[in-house]
């Protein structure tokens, strides 16, 4: 079972999705943007960061860097994609998802411990949870208030491609407290909250994050 | 403006030149022409201007600062001492730590943002440069009022930028100091410490050794950015009509940054370099002294090749100009085709722009011309030394002869208004406005972070292996006492690390303070140097560098007197240390060291408006004590949390808030018991079976402990003043989202 980490130019949390992979029981594999390969991966995670220094807007240059439209291609074809945060935003660019990660409502980054609940464990990524389970893990972005058009939010609380919700106050504005969406087939899954920070108690607000590492191996062993 | 070269130097004598401008003294230029035997080039003149500015060349402080050379205590922890980029610590299995603090003061009251931010950039570089990745960033700072129109444009810029820059890089926040005091309106602190770690064998030097060798540039290209920044604005007291200075603050690009330090471990990894400079204060004139006066002498530059972003530059601006997120190198010839290749595949801009030479003199060409032909010891260490006056101000006797005279709260009613007000006072309400805008979590190895009492990083994930750090300043003791201020901001920095169980290691600082040229100023800040010199020896604690900031004052207003200590600390296993409060009730809460009426310089003081009396004496040999005691009773601690501003009241407030486990403890004097600041006292928790082994340890270490109650309920109860922890909560948390929004 392989995961390929892709590292963009300013890509911040590319190591510690990595050891989240591997603490989470599957091999992790080092992709570059550049790459012309996928180097046989099973699944890809986009991690965090400011890839390309967020310039423009947050991942769209780094939507048209090589190993993206790899990416694409695969993702099409049905294997398993996660995108946190700046990985979201990513997919999101890439047209992989739907909508757009704008600023916080209070135009602040902000860094804190947030509880999310998941909502769709019928995912890849996701499987490990209960429908309904709450979790802490941390969430850390300037543009993390995720925007659709009314059809389209519609479109995903319908087909139940709200993956994960905000517990609580309403931490950046997203609407209808979405922290993360899945695509149409349920392979693609961008997550704004960072569950790869919260692999152990030691150096996060809980462990609880890494069952969105598990979730993939169980998905791929089945 | 023509090209000035050497020959035309030599040939025009009394040509006359903007020296005053530069901000160079006559003395300081007619010396200048004495190294040379002739007036120097413009270009000559740019880079000795810059280079001999207070900011670079310390002429004011030196006399001072080797204070901590003749001082310095026998360590085997020190790989690296002052003089180098940042000092380098051994913390065992093979690794070194490399960690310093500077000040970006000036440039960012002129321009939040963007002085800040590049106060992050500047600081990590210095520590990417000594071959080490860094691995976390603090950030102590320093406001006006907090309730100051002015204050509501300096620190949410200042806030974001650190932010900003430190997030976008990849650098957990591990924790800092905001405090608030109207002498540092229009004189906002803003320093920046960073920590990075490597193995032993990978620690680099700011040396271009080897004949032959090659000077090469990488990173952002030059512009026109922060010209002149150090002598300009680092060096010159702001005049009380504030004219902006803007085009003297350098502007960051973190994205490039980051790059540049993957790039640059990448090129560290493979060992391609002889010897390494970042370009920060100075630029170009900097780097290329300080290399070849680290070597043998010799270097020749054709600065006409350096990568502009404006190509209309002049020599002597592409020499001054302070562009961010450059690096220079010296590579061995055989190696630079891999240099060049690991620059390409992060798409970083390469420049060889001249190599070293077997003579004495560093030689800069422009387009052929000798431009620039000095000895470079000359400029880069042979500035001028001040043995300025220095006298002790009046308004010591003054302020040390009055008494604190503040009401002492004594009624159930007053108890408890005091603990709320202390709660909510700016500079002890909750940081989170603040710390939430900084990415704690990224690298995956924070164990600590704000408001622990210290910030702490794992730095080996197989062995457990950590060092935790602190900085603390204590501005009002320092105001009353600078020789025991600084000692007590020494003590407090080290109690901090030792309360997680961390073991001290080793010092660094940033010294704030007014006018070197007003002789009060001076005093103050050679009674703060010889007290944190003298506590260092008596503690043992190596200093491994720092840095000095002068000339905050606005008119003749300095700022208080505000040396900020940085101690840096060792724990062989992070998941044993004390966290800072107690999760749980049942368990014992004891104070450890005495508590004696020292209001003087305290919070309650100054939320009074008192400023007077007779700052404590540090008592080192009880906190070291105290030290001793608490990394022998991190095995059975629950918690530890250190007492210092707002005394215990404040230490109470944080440790029941953390977790929402509340206490109830009784107090004898209570009043005077809870807002006194008596230094080198620690809050523990300790499950009631080990009262036994903590009197024991308190006996063995001769430290007077006491038991003031029980954790647990949903208040902090205090005698019969009973604050229910959501109205606590509510004061502690409201004060920074009511004043900034």
């Amino acid at each position: 079972m392989r995961v390929g980490v892709i590292t963009f130019p300013g890509t911040l949390d590319d190591r510690d999705a990595a050891r989240a992979v591997v603490v989470g029981g599957a091999e992790a594999v080092s992709l570059w943007h550049g790459d012309a390969d996928l180097k046989s991966v099973d699944a890809v995670i986009l991690p965090g960061g400011f890839s390309y220094g967020d310039y423009l807007r947050c991942g769209a240059i780094s939507r048209f860097a090589p190993v993206m439209q790899l990416v694409i291609d695969a993702a099409n074809k049905g294997m398993p994609v996660l995108g946190i945060c700046n990985g979201f935003q990513v997919l999101c660019e890439s047209h992989l998802l739907p909508g757009a990660l704008t600023r916080n409502a209070d135009l602040h980054f902000l860094c804190r411990a947030q509880e999310i609940e998941i909502i769709n464990n019928q995912t890849p990524w996701t499987s490990a949870f209960q429908k309904g389970e709450k979790v802490v893990i941390p969430l850390k972005n300037m543009e993390g208030a995720f925007q659709c058009d009314d059809q389209t939010l519609a479109m995903l609380e319908g087909e139940g491609r709200v993956i994960a919700r905000y517990v609580g106050e309403n931490p950046n504005g997203s609407r209808n407290l979405i922290a993360g969406i899945t695509n149409a087939k349920g392979n693609v899954v961008g997550l704004m909250p960072h569950p790869e920070h919260a692999i152990n108690e030691l150096t996060g607000p809980s462990a609880q994050g890494l069952g969105f590492f598990t979730s993939i191996l169980n998905a791929m062993v089945k | 403006m023509a090209l000035d070269t050497v020959a035309i130097a030599q040939s025009s004598p009394d040509t006359s030149q903007p020296f005053a401008e530069l901000g160079l003294k006559p003395d300081e230029y007619a010396r200048i022409k004495e190294i040379l035997g002739r007036r120097p080039t413009s270009s000559e003149l740019a880079m000795y201007s810059v280079m001999w500015s207070e900011h670079c060349s310390y002429k004011s402080s030196k006399v001072h600062l080797k204070q901590f050379g003749e001082k310095a205590p026998k360590s085997d922890v020190l790989l690296v001492g002052i003089g180098e980029n940042a000092g380098v610590v051994d913390v065992g299995q093979g690794y070194a730590v490399t960690f310093k603090i500077e000040s970006h003061n000036h440039p960012s009251f002129v321009e939040p943002y963007q002085g800040a931010a590049t106060g992050i950039g500047g600081i990590v570089r210095d520590i990417l440069t000594m071959g080490a990745r860094p691995i976390a960033v603090m950030d102590p700072l320093r406001f006006g009022p907090a309730d100051a129109p002015d204050t509501r444009r300096v620190l949410p810029g200042i806030i974001a930028g650190v932010g900003g820059y430190g997030n976008c890089l990849g650098l957990p926040n591990i924790g800092g100091e905001v405090t608030f005091d109207e002498t540092y309106a229009g004189n906002p602190l803003v320093n920046a410490l960073c920590v990075g770690v490597m193995k032993h064998s990978d620690i680099k030097l700011a040396k271009a050794a080897g004949a032959g060798n090659l000077v090469v540039l990488y990173g952002a290209k030059t512009g026109g950015d922060g010209i002149g920044g150090v002598s300009v604005l680092a060096s010159e007291t702001f005049g009380a009509g504030g004219s902006t200075k803007r085009p003297s603050v350098q502007v960051g690009d973190p994205f490039v940054e980051k790059v540049l330090i993957e790039c640059s471990l990448e090129i560290f990894a493979e060992d391609l370099v002889v010897g390494i400079q970042d370009l920060g204060g100075a630029g170009l004139s900097c780097a290329t002294s300080e290399l070849a006066s680290g070597g043998s002498g010799g270097m020749k530059v054709q600065l006409d090749k350096v990568p502009l972003r404006d190509p209309s530059l002049s020599p002597e601006e592409i020499l001054m100009s302070e562009s961010q997120e450059r690096m220079c190198a010296i590579v061995e010839p055989s190696k630079i085709a891999r240099f060049l290749e690991i620059c390409k595949k992060w798409d970083v801009t390469v420049t060889v722009i001249g190599e070293v030479t077997d003579g004495k003199h560093l030689e800069i060409t422009w387009n052929g011309e000798l431009i620039v032909d000095v000895p470079p010891r000359t400029v880069a260490h042979d500035g001028p030394v001040y043995n300025r006056p220095l006298a002790q101000p009046a308004y010591i006797d003054q302020v040390n002869g009055q008494k604190v005279n503040v009401p002492i709260p004594v009624s159930t009613a007053e108890i408890k208004a005091a603990v709320l007000k202390l709660a909510a006072a700016p500079n002890l309400a909750d940081k989170s406005w603040v710390t939430s805008q900084y990415d704690k979590y990224v690298q995956g190895n924070t164990i600590q972070s704000q408001p622990d009492d210290s910030g702490m990083v794992r730095i080996d994930e197989t062995t457990h292996l950590g060092v935790a750090i602190s900085t603390d300043a204590n501005a009002n003791w320092s105001y009353l006492n600078p020789y025991q201020g600084a000692k007590l901001a020494l003590a407090e920095a080290a109690r901090n690390i030792a309360t997680a169980g961390a073991r001290p290691l080793a010092v660094t600082n940033c010294l704030n303070f007014g006018s070197p040229e007003d002789p009060g100023v001076m005093w103050q800040f050679a009674e703060s140097v010889r007290g944190l010199a003298d506590g260092c020896l008596e503690m043992g604690l190596p200093v491994t560098g720092g840095n000095v900031s002068f000339y905050n004052q606005t008119g003749s207003v300095a700022i208080l007197p505000t040396p900020v200590i940085g101690v840096l600390g060792v724990i062989q296993d992070v998941r044993t240390r004390t966290p800072m409060s107690f999760n749980k009730a049942g368990l014992d809460l004891f104070l450890l060291g005495d508590t004696q009426e020292d209001l003087a310089g305290s919070e309650w003081a100054f939320l009074h408006n008192q400023r007077v009396g007779q700052s404590p004496d540090a008592d080192l040999q009880r906190e070291m004590r105290l030290i001793e005691l608490l990394l022998e009773g991190n095995s059975f601690f629950a918690a530890a949390h250190d007492l210092s501003q707002g005394g215990l009241s404040a230490g109470l407030t944080e440790m029941v808030l953390r977790h929402k486990v509340g206490v109830t403890i009784s107090l004898d004097n209570a009043g005077v018991n809870l807002i006194s600041e008596t230094p080198g006292r620690v809050l523990v928790a300790i499950d009631p079976s080990d009262n036994a082994r903590l009197a024991g340890l308190a006996n063995k270490n001769s430290i007077a402990i006491t038991k003031l109650g029980i954790t647990g309920g949903d208040s902090l109860t205090i005698n019969d003043a009973v604050i229910s922890l959501s109205e606590l909560s509510t004061a502690h948390t409201s004060t920074f989202p009511k004043l900034f929004g």
